[in-house]
């Protein structure tokens, strides 16, 4: 048929009919992304409210810094993939292919960045369930509170004064035992019980989240090609909206994760 | 004449297909076949229970067994039987559209729908799962039952009930003719969208529930473990509130179908056509606060019981409207009782006693004698066989014209739900009676006293299988040989009978039907003696 573009399937009457299905589906599967993490967010919120103690411990075992610089770089993905989307729309196919190439350039940080934190916490076995095991050396302790040196425990001081009793107390500790200092070895001794429980939910949630950024990655793979293929062009960019629309939700997604397991007070 | 059928040949054509109705027609063989197997099992359990004691299984032969007809009558028959298979043939057609939104999904729903149920199968080979469909922690973590592919086949199983909800969602929206409203849509469209509501919003939580399920199993992760702190009854929140909703998803489309037929056997239209619309919307919504009502007993806090104990008495008020409505509706109806019809008024009989026994099961008091009682088999039965079940034969006799252009004989439609109506009310009346006087779910060894009843269960069952036999007979018989079927042979208002030939042709419709009908306005169709069938007036 003339009237049907190449672009249009044979059952919808026009195009714009078609791209505002594309769009109503694409946001029907969000919505159904979202309820599948629903469920790691409702265990999150069962658990730090039943077991707060367990959160406030733990999370001190997670890399503010690089947890912040995850938050940036996926911002800035969202950034290039919204700025890819208008390139499409404007048919302006080279600034297309770089912002693409740009979002995955930093999808691949991200992963990158996360390897890395994944790794120290196997090297410390912060892992899950029965896999916890910690390290108990230096490297283990908290990222923001290092095991102060040691210092010498304080001789006891012998009272003075008139109801003071003749007879010295005893030492606190044996001499030669670390003075505790700073947040860590604090935490250290109270360390809660179940403490894995957080790390399970952790990896749980930071893990599907990467298994998205893995599959959101593919997608862009597959509408860099096609848009070097030039498939795409004022007339015709559902899939870059619909592959954006995704990427823009696993970045929302990482936004509440950043602060629920990393920034606990 | 080309019709969708013979339009093209060969394997491919149909493996392939993006066409929505031969999709629909691979998902009915596709449930019918796990029907069987399911029906199967069914039968070996009510055997089992002929007498006290070993009879033909030992218990843990009978634990596997009842959870493999549970998990293939849920997760592989019901849940996809309206929506997937009727649905897809039926409502592109209904709509005046030629496809539904998305038929690569729709295909690959499909696919997906195949490749769970090979996973749910490939358990069945190995160390068949002994947990009950219902999986619950701990039991299901520990058993060396072979779960993890189980639970992995609802899993891929969900995401194929969820494309195909997102997929009726969109058509619905999007492509329906201009002049076709929300309140110009047939009932049965409401009821789906409904359903498809429910399927895209709580089936993901299922997913994610026995992920860490699967979590739980291979990993140690310890969610559901109280050895590590964990929480088994967050399992059963969890899985709960996908699967107290799923019940709707199983439900709200069999109500949709009564309406339907109801409608046009009484050649009357529907009564508060608004009020049944608006209901299957409310029972979507409330269907996602009532999942505590599976927990009375688990522990849960007496506020949360009374909460839930009222909500889920508030559902019974959108369920109620229907019944009402439906019977206003054959209120001086002109009322013929072709085997559609037979089906849905059994629907209206039985289902009045599956909701009502509900209302036992959701006051607190009676709960907990009744609780994992067979008087809950029986009530579950009532809804989702009496129900579902029902209503999806009725939709099966009321459109197999439509999908084969081939008429069935009316005797033996008949007699067979006749024999499935007997049947049906033999083998369950008896297990509400059982459950009252303390005979447990689950169990494969009873009491002396309860072997009557029993075995008058047992018998019922047998009835209901000789139904179920037949109608496989003159429906594969009607294929054959049956008589040619013209296009609107029940005088139906709804456009994939008065538009529409049977079979419908590939593209349903040449053109979009233009004009603006209501779906339950009989005057627009008239009976022609020479065609024996009825034809736009």
């Amino acid at each position: 048929m003339s009237e049907h573009s190449k672009n249009l399937a044979h059952h919808f009457s026009n195009t714009e009919q078609q791209f505002e299905s594309g769009k109503l589906g694409m946001w029907l599967f969000l919505a159904t992304e979202i309820l599948l993490f629903g469920g790691l967010f409702a265990a999150y919120a069962v658990y730090r409210a039943n077991h707060p103690e367990i959160f406030a411990y733990a999370h001190q075992y997670l890399d503010r810094n690089l947890g912040a610089l995850n938050t940036v770089v996926l911002i800035c993905s969202s950034f290039t993939m919204a700025w890819g989307v208008r390139m499409a729309q404007l048919g302006k196919q080279k600034q297309l292919l770089w912002s693409l190439m740009l979002t995955l350039v930093l999808a691949i940080a991200f992963l990158g960045v996360k390897g890395v934190e994944y790794e120290s916490k196997w090297k410390h076995g912060l892992l899950w369930g029965k896999n916890y095991n910690p390290v108990e050396h230096v490297e283990a302790a908290p990222a923001h509170g290092i095991v102060g040196e040691a210092a010498p425990v304080d001789p006891p001081e012998v009272p003075t004064g008139e109801n003071a009793s003749l007879i010295a107390p005893a030492q606190t500790g044996p001499a030669g035992l670390a003075h505790t200092s700073g947040e860590a070895a604090k935490a250290h001794e109270e360390a809660p019980d179940n403490v894995h429980i957080f790390f399970g939910i952790y990896f749980l949630m930071t893990g599907l989240h990467g298994l998205h950024v893995l599959i959101g990655m593919g997608l862009i793979l597959w509408i860099f090609a096609r848009s070097y293929w030039g498939h795409f062009g004022p007339d015709y960019y559902t899939p870059v909206d619909l592959v954006g629309l995704y990427w823009h939700l696993v970045d929302l997604i990482w936004i509440f994760l950043f602060p629920l397991l990393y920034l606990i007070r | 004449m080309s019709n969708y059928l013979n339009h093209t040949s060969g394997w491919k054509s149909w493996v392939f297909t993006l066409d929505h109705k031969r999709i629909g027609i691979m998902y009915l063989v596709a449930i019918l076949s796990s029907f069987l197997l399911g029906g199967i099992f069914a039968m070996l359990i009510r055997t089992e229970l002929l007498s006290p004691g070993q009879t033909i299984m030992d218990a843990d032969t009978y634990n596997r067994t009842f959870t493999l007809h549970g998990a293939i009558m849920i997760f592989l028959f019901i849940i996809p039987s309206i929506p997937a298979a009727l649905g897809n043939f039926v409502l592109p057609v209904m709509l005046g559209a030629k496809d539904v939104a998305f038929p690569r999904l729709n295909l690959m729903s499909f696919w997906l729908y195949c490749f769970g149920a090979v996973f749910a199968v490939f358990s069945l080979v190995t160390k068949a799962v002994d947990t009950g469909w219902t999986f619950y922690t701990p039991y299901s973590t520990t058993t060396s039952a072979s779960v993890i592919s189980m639970t992995l086949g609802a899993v891929i199983l969900g995401f194929s009930s969820i494309f195909t909800g997102l997929n009726f969602v969109v058509t619905i929206h999007k492509l329906r003719p201009k002049w076709m409203t929300f309140f110009k849509m047939p009932l049965f469209l409401w009821s789906l969208y409904a359903t498809s509501i429910i399927q895209i919003l709580a089936t993901p939580v299922l997913g994610i529930t026995l992920l860490l399920l699967i979590a739980e199993r291979t990993m140690g992760i310890g969610i559901f473990d109280p050895g590590l702190g964990g929480d088994p009854v967050l399992y059963q929140h969890f899985f709960w509130f996908y699967s107290h909703p799923a019940v709707y998803i199983m439900i709200l489309p069999a109500m949709g179908i009564v309406s339907e037929l109801i409608s046009v056997f009484s050649r009357k239209t529907i009564f508060g056509y608004r009020a049944i619309a608006y209901s299957s919307v409310a029972i979507a919504l409330f269907g996602f606060f009532v999942w505590g009502h599976h927990m009375f007993t688990s522990g849960q806090s007496t506020l949360a019981n009374m909460i839930f104990s009222l909500l889920t008495f508030s559902v019974s008020i959108p369920s109620a409207i229907k019944v009402f409505n439906w019977l206003a509706t054959l209120y001086k109806g002109s009322i013929s009782l072709a085997a559609p019809m037979l089906y849905a008024l059994m629907f209206i009989f039985l289902f009045a006693i599956g909701g009502l026994t509900g209302l036992f099961l959701g006051t607190l008091a009676t709960d907990v004698h009744l609780h994992d009682t067979y008087f809950v088999v029986a009530h579950f039965h009532y809804v989702m066989f009496g129900g579902t079940m029902i209503a999806f034969l009725g939709g099966l006799h009321y459109w197999w014209p439509k999908m084969f252009g081939k008429m069935y004989s009316e005797k033996l439609a008949a007699l067979a739900a006749a024999l499935i109506f007997v049947g049906f009310n033999m083998t369950f009346f008896t297990q509400f009676v059982m459950g009252t006087r303390g005979m447990p779910r689950r169990y494969y060894n009873y009491p002396e006293e309860f072997t009557t009843a029993h075995q008058i269960s047992s018998i019922g069952s047998y009835i209901m299988g000789l139904g179920f036999v037949l109608i496989a007979s003159y429906l594969v018989y009607s294929l054959m040989w049956g008589k040619k079927a013209p296009g609107n042979p029940w005088g139906a208002a709804t456009l994939e009978w008065s538009h529409c030939p049977s079979p419908p042709p590939h593209d349903n419709f040449a053109e979009v039907p233009s004009q603006d009908t209501d779906p339950y306005d009989y005057s627009i169709v008239k009976y022609d003696e020479e065609s024996d069938s009825y034809h736009l007036a």
